[in-house]
């Protein structure tokens, strides 16, 4: 018979652990997966994992890795804090639409001006953005109880209707000859985000290392990263302890808005480089994996972004070598999801065999 | 008496780093009650889980009647005539009486038979209950009702009652008792739980006392003096906590009008409650459990606001402010759930030292944490109060209760506040412990702090507090000095009988019983 | 615009239509709720019903084998949410939206072959002489079988929760697993069911979107309705009947915005169509002060330490 038994506190080893062997028994499942749908799975799982980094090509896929990595360790950075304090905001890919907008409309009406002041602008419209969207269901919660994983999923069908309508309408290129979406802001130099796009590399990508660095200092050094810890742990303590729920929802859900809105900024700025229909493409719900899976640690965080970043590309080119289909990838980053939340187990139990001896 | 109901012999459960039960045996005869005395931890509750089939025995066997007694889950125990009135109730608060009965029966009547059934037992044994009322709308003494005509519908032959008296007045202890011996002579065993040595005494006809596990002695309670008991119990003599004299200081916390609507859907209002607390002195307020002890801690702490004038301490109002706001004024508190409301289970002791130290002690710094300092006050505390820990970097749910207990108790008093409120101080601890915790609450008391203690333990109130008060309904009684009190009038003060009467026995029925 | 294309008849038959997955799904996940068990794995759940019933009623050409893959396929899904729930013991908010993002990939590669086919034709149930009725027979007596049993269903589940002792064992887990563990009530039992009976039902959902709703198949065609769903539980504040209310009136907003979009009417397209978001919002908002319906232990978990 198995018996879990609690630990007397949770094991650090195991903390440790549970993401890499989650990533490995994912590995193993994932290449049954894709033997079940015909393709050598030590192949699949090479051209996935090794060939983006160490491949013939890798010199073009590593920039990638970055450019792919920076909007997943933005969103979920800001996802992370809620987490842990047990407020679950599940609608940052609405969030990060309309940063998008946000940042993007600032962009196009200063089109064609150049100036160094329309990028900060921007980055700061996209912020806002992000953090007013996120500010609904923050608002309702804090004054009606609303249940905020509900209210911020729906507001993503809404800010994709809205995304259709701004890329159909006030967005419109005019000089796109009917075609729907933007003007391209990659082309336009006080607005795009990249820094460099020979090298792949754009202002997101330094936004998400500040962000794990500050992330890092608040919940290790700082009275509010405590407080946001203490919440999701024990919520009576928390407000024994003097912590306003209040407060802390409005800042976990408009902080995570926020980085949710840069990080959709900085991509319609930059890799996209126009408000199209198609513009999200799930960033704001992979996050969610990206962050358990770096144990809603900063540092963790930014590693498993890497990880799932190269999921993407790797997927990308498994998908025109091999013929392995594009949801193949996405069963591959949902079972991730599973083994890491069915191994956790062990980092609060211990699992026992127990013969019952019987009198 | 006639023969042995269920005979014990040689039970053994040990858990990881614990032996619960260590080889434990002993008879509950036919027609008695059997007294199981024991501190907490002493492994009574681990023991009537075996009984009652939630636990499996390592080693050793039980006899029903002379024959093997192994029921594999509370169902089997029930068919073989045990009942179970649990200490922490196993009710559920959004369904009705009759639901809650019936969900503890195998082969329930349709509802309208059963309420008929609950209603006239509960006449029958002076445990007057509605059945179709919400059970979180009754008091703690109704409840017990509940679990107790739950456990007479399944007419056992063996019912265990797990420390009963806990929630009751001293009137409504008497009106039980009246209960559990009229039972007795219609032929029902009870085996009471208990650590209280004068209930046990008036009450029961054997007694076995259990220390860390292991049965340490049988005896028959009436012959023996509690002293005996206790000794037998702890296993060793145990000091009784020394005060001093003291004078009467000013009044530093003052409660005027105090109302406070309840948090959650069963909670208790607060209604309009006065009293003053005295430097150096030690107010303690008594009152069965869900009269308003959570509410009223909350409303002192800061987690309820209230009305700005409420809460006086030193003359200013503080009724509007928040829990940190109130520790930099001086009033501290200690709740009484350790895990979960007083320290957080799963962080270390350093960062739970951080929960409330942060603003006194200052451990915090433009927000920053000074993590030493708080790993400092950590260590302080437990080597002030003897917590028994490797070290700080131990989490709160490691400890035991005891020695958990000491640590939110030192940590609010190394604060040294100039009010401290705590709820429960000793409840579910260790009796050293709980002299170790009365007596640093009577040295802060002697150090000039006023002291408002919330407890349901009477003894304990009687003897640390100067003045004593009675929680009743969310109201409070007047506040008398300790010494002019006799236990008949404290019992009056927490409410009386609460509508309970004594079991009132039809001739008829008595005759038969005969 | 023009409004009189708008037919009432044809509206309040398509409405009924339109609510049925959302009831299917709501009644599925009352029960899982009231078993004090949250799984927000509805939308995965759906979904993989969705190809499930499609898939396997194009391979038989028997609509109601569909249907029953469809249940199938939900079930199996949610087990996967009772393992990681019920005996890994892992967060449920966390492990439900590992369920959804699963379920959602799941579909999309299990429907690859499926896109742009036609399923086969679920009959309508002309119920004799009451389909007859003019008006009333049109709406109301003259749908398929599966959009009846959602309506039996709710009053099966009404049934079962207020009156037998299945649904008081049900009720007492999430009021309170500890107590209901004390008397000797299998909790992880009654709540692993639960969780089945839930998936059964979002995957019967989702299949009724797929196959006779819409009816083809196209990735991620649920578009929130399990979320929908999810939050249509709490405006009924956990009873049957408030569900087929709310079913009807958020069937009756997403019919009569498609009507509008038809009618051409002045408003954007894409703001009829945020339409069924935000009212689910107003609703969550104007009912959520009320929390005292809740299951007592919705979502937290249980292990019975000793």
């Amino acid at each position: 018979m198995i018996r879990l038994e609690r630990r007397p506190q949770p094991s650090r080893l195991w903390s440790y652990l549970t993401p890499v062997i989650a990533v490995i028994v994912t590995m193993i499942a994932g290449g049954l997966l894709f033997a079940a749908l015909g393709k050598n799975p030590v192949e699949a799982i090479r051209t996935i994992f090794w060939n983006p980094l160490f491949g013939e090509f890798a010199f073009y896929y590593r920039p990638q890795l970055l450019v792919k990595a920076a909007p997943l360790v933005l969103i979920a950075i800001g996802l992370s804090l809620g987490f842990r304090a047990g407020i679950w905001n599940i609608g940052a890919e609405g969030q990060y639409i309309v940063g998008a907008l946000c940042g993007a409309g600032v962009g196009l009406a200063f089109h064609p001006t150049e100036s160094v002041l329309i990028f900060p602008l921007m980055v700061i419209a996209g912020g806002l953005g992000g953090w007013a969207w996120a500010m609904i269901p923050g608002l309702l919660k804090v004054r009606f109880g609303t249940n905020e994983i509900l209210v911020s999923l729906m507001l993503v069908y809404v800010a994709e209707q809205l995304l259709a309508s701004m890329a159909l309408g006030l967005m419109k290129n005019p000089e796109g000859h009917g075609f729907p979406g933007s003007r391209n802001l990659s082309d336009y130099a006080s607005a795009t985000s990249w820094i460099d796009q020979d090298i792949g590399l754009h202002w997101g990508m330094a936004a998400a290392f500040i962000a794990v660095i500050l992330a890092y200092v608040l919940l290790n050094r700082h009275i509010l990263g405590f407080n946001i810890r203490l919440s999701g742990e024990a919520p009576r303590a928390a407000k024994f302890s003097g912590v306003a729920p209040a407060r802390l929802i409005l800042f976990c859900l408009g902080t995570s808005g926020a980085l949710a809105g840069l990080a959709g900024m900085f991509e319609v700025a930059g890799p996209s480089g126009q408000v199209s229909i198609d513009f999200n493409v799930g960033y704001g719900f992979t996050a969610i994996i990206v962050a358990f899976l770096g144990r809603l640690h900063p540092v963790g965080i930014l590693l498993a972004g890497l990880l799932m970043a190269l999921t993407y590309i790797g997927g990308e080119m498994a998908q025109s070598n091999l013929g392995l289909p594009a949801a193949a990838i996405q069963v591959f980053q949902g079972m991730l999801l599973f083994f890491l939340l069915a191994l956790d187990v062990l980092t609060h139990f211990r699992i026992r065999l127990s013969a019952r001896r019987t009198a | 008496m006639t023969g042995t109901l269920l005979r014990i012999e040689g039970l053994t459960k040990a858990y990881p780093g614990v032996v619960a039960n260590d080889d434990v045996s002993f008879d509950i005869a036919e027609k008695e009650i059997h007294a199981l005395l024991g501190e907490n931890g002493a492994g009574k509750s681990t023991l009537v889980k075996m009984i009652y089939g939630l636990v499996k025995p390592d080693s050793g066997t039980m006899t029903w009647r002379a024959e093997p007694f192994t029921p594999a889950d509370p169902r089997a125990a029930r068919a073989a005539g045990v009942g179970m009135v649990f200490q922490h109730f196993s009710l559920f608060n959004a369904l009705n009486v009759a639901e809650n009965v019936a969900l503890g029966m195998e082969n329930p009547p349709p509802m309208r038979d059963l309420a008929a059934r609950i209603r006239d037992v509960s006449e029958t044994y002076g445990l007057p209950l509605d059945p179709f009322r919400t059970v979180g709308d009754l008091s703690a003494g109704e409840r017990q009702r509940v679990e107790i005509i739950r456990c007479l519908l399944q007419d056992p032959k063996l019912l265990i009652m797990d420390e009963p008296t806990s929630v009751l007045t001293p009137q409504e202890v008497e009106i039980l008792f009246e209960t559990l011996r009229k039972l007795r002579a219609e032929g029902t065993s009870i085996l009471y739980i208990s650590h209280k040595l004068e209930e046990i005494r008036a009450l029961c006809d054997a007694a076995t006392i259990l220390r860390l596990g292991k049965n340490v002695g049988t005896c028959v309670p009436s012959d023996t003096t509690a002293r005996d008991m206790a000794e037998m119990m702890v296993g060793g003599t145990l000091q009784t906590p020394t005060r001093t004299a003291r004078d009467d200081g000013d009044v530093v916390l003052d409660v005027t009008g105090l109302s406070l609507k309840p948090a959650n859907p069963f909670g208790t209002t607060l209604k309009n409650l006065h009293f003053t607390v005295r430097a150096g002195e030690i107010l303690g307020l008594g009152g069965v459990a869900g009269n308003g002890q959570d509410e009223l801690l909350a409303a002192l702490s800061g987690e309820a606001l209230t009305e700005k004038n409420a809460i006086k301490v030193r003359g200013e109002s503080i009724g509007h402010l928040g829990p940190n706001a109130r520790r930099a004024r001086g009033i501290l508190a200690a709740p009484e759930e350790r895990l979960g409301h007083a320290a957080a289970p799963d962080m270390d002791l350093s960062e739970n030292a951080l929960l409330t130290g942060a603003i006194r002690k200052s451990l915090t710094s433009r927000g920053f944490v000074n993590w030493p300092a708080a790993r400092d006050f950590a260590d302080e505390i437990i080597s002030a109060f003897d917590v028994r820990t490797p070290g700080h970097h131990v989490a709160a749910r490691a400890l035991s209760g005891g020695n958990l207990q000491k640590f939110v108790i030192g940590r609010e008093i190394l604060q040294d506040p100039d009010v401290l409120v705590v709820n429960q101080p000793t409840w579910g601890v260790d009796a050293s412990a709980a002299a170790d915790i009365r007596q640093a609450l009577l040295d802060l008391a002697a150090r000039g702090t006023a002291i408002l203690c919330i407890s349901q333990d009477l003894d304990e109130l009687m003897e640390i507090s100067d003045r004593f008060g009675a929680l009743n309904e969310g109201r409070l009684s007047d506040i008398r000095p300790v010494s002019e009190l006799s236990i008949e009038e404290v019992g009056l003060m927490m409410g009386g009988a609460h509508g309970m009467e004594v079991a009132h026995i039809h001739e008829e029925e008595q005759e038969a019983g005969a | 615009m023009d409004l009189s294309a708008i037919n009432p008849v044809l509206l309040i038959a398509s409405l009924m239509v339109a609510a049925t997955p959302l009831l299917l799904a709501s009644v599925g996940e009352l029960v899982v709720e009231r078993s004090g068990v949250l799984n927000l794995g509805v939308e995965g759940m759906m979904i993989t019903g969705a190809i499930c019933g499609f898939a396997i009623s194009v391979e038989t050409g028997s609509p109601f084998t569909g249907f029953l893959a469809a249940m199938g396929g939900g079930a199996l899904l949610s087990l996967l949410f009772a393992f990681l729930t019920q005996f890994a013991l892992a967060n449920q908010v966390a492990s439900g939206l590992a369920l959804t993002l699963f379920g959602l990939g799941l579909s999309a590669l299990m429907g690859q072959g499926y896109v742009g086919i036609k399923p086969p034709a679920t009959p309508r149930l002309d119920i004799p002489l009451l389909s007859d009725i003019p008006v009333l027979g049109r709406i109301l007596f003259s749908h398929d079988l599966v959009l009846y049993f959602g309506i039996a269903l709710t009053a099966v589940v009404w049934v079962l929760l207020k009156y037998t002792r299945v649904g008081l064992i049900l009720r007492a887990v999430g009021e309170n697993h500890d107590a209901a563990h004390a008397l000797g009530f299998s909790v992880v039992g009654v709540r692993v069911v639960a969780i089945m009976f839930g998936g059964a039902c979002a995957g019967l959902g989702g299949a009724y979107i797929s196959l006779i709703r819409v009816p083809q198949w196209t990735e991620g065609m649920t578009a929130g309705i399990g979320w929908i769903a999810l939050a249509l539980v709490v405006f009924a504040s956990w009873k049957p009947w408030r569900v087929l209310l709310g079913a009807y009136l958020f069937g009756g907003i997403s019919v009569l915005q498609l009507n509008l979009q038809a009618a051409g009417i002045a408003i954007p397209v894409e703001y009829l169509a945020m339409s069924p978001y935000i009212v689910t919002i107003l609703v969550l908002v104007s009912l959520s002060a009320d929390k005292s319906r809740a299951p007592a232990s919705l979502g937290r978990i249980f292990h019975a330490s000793q």
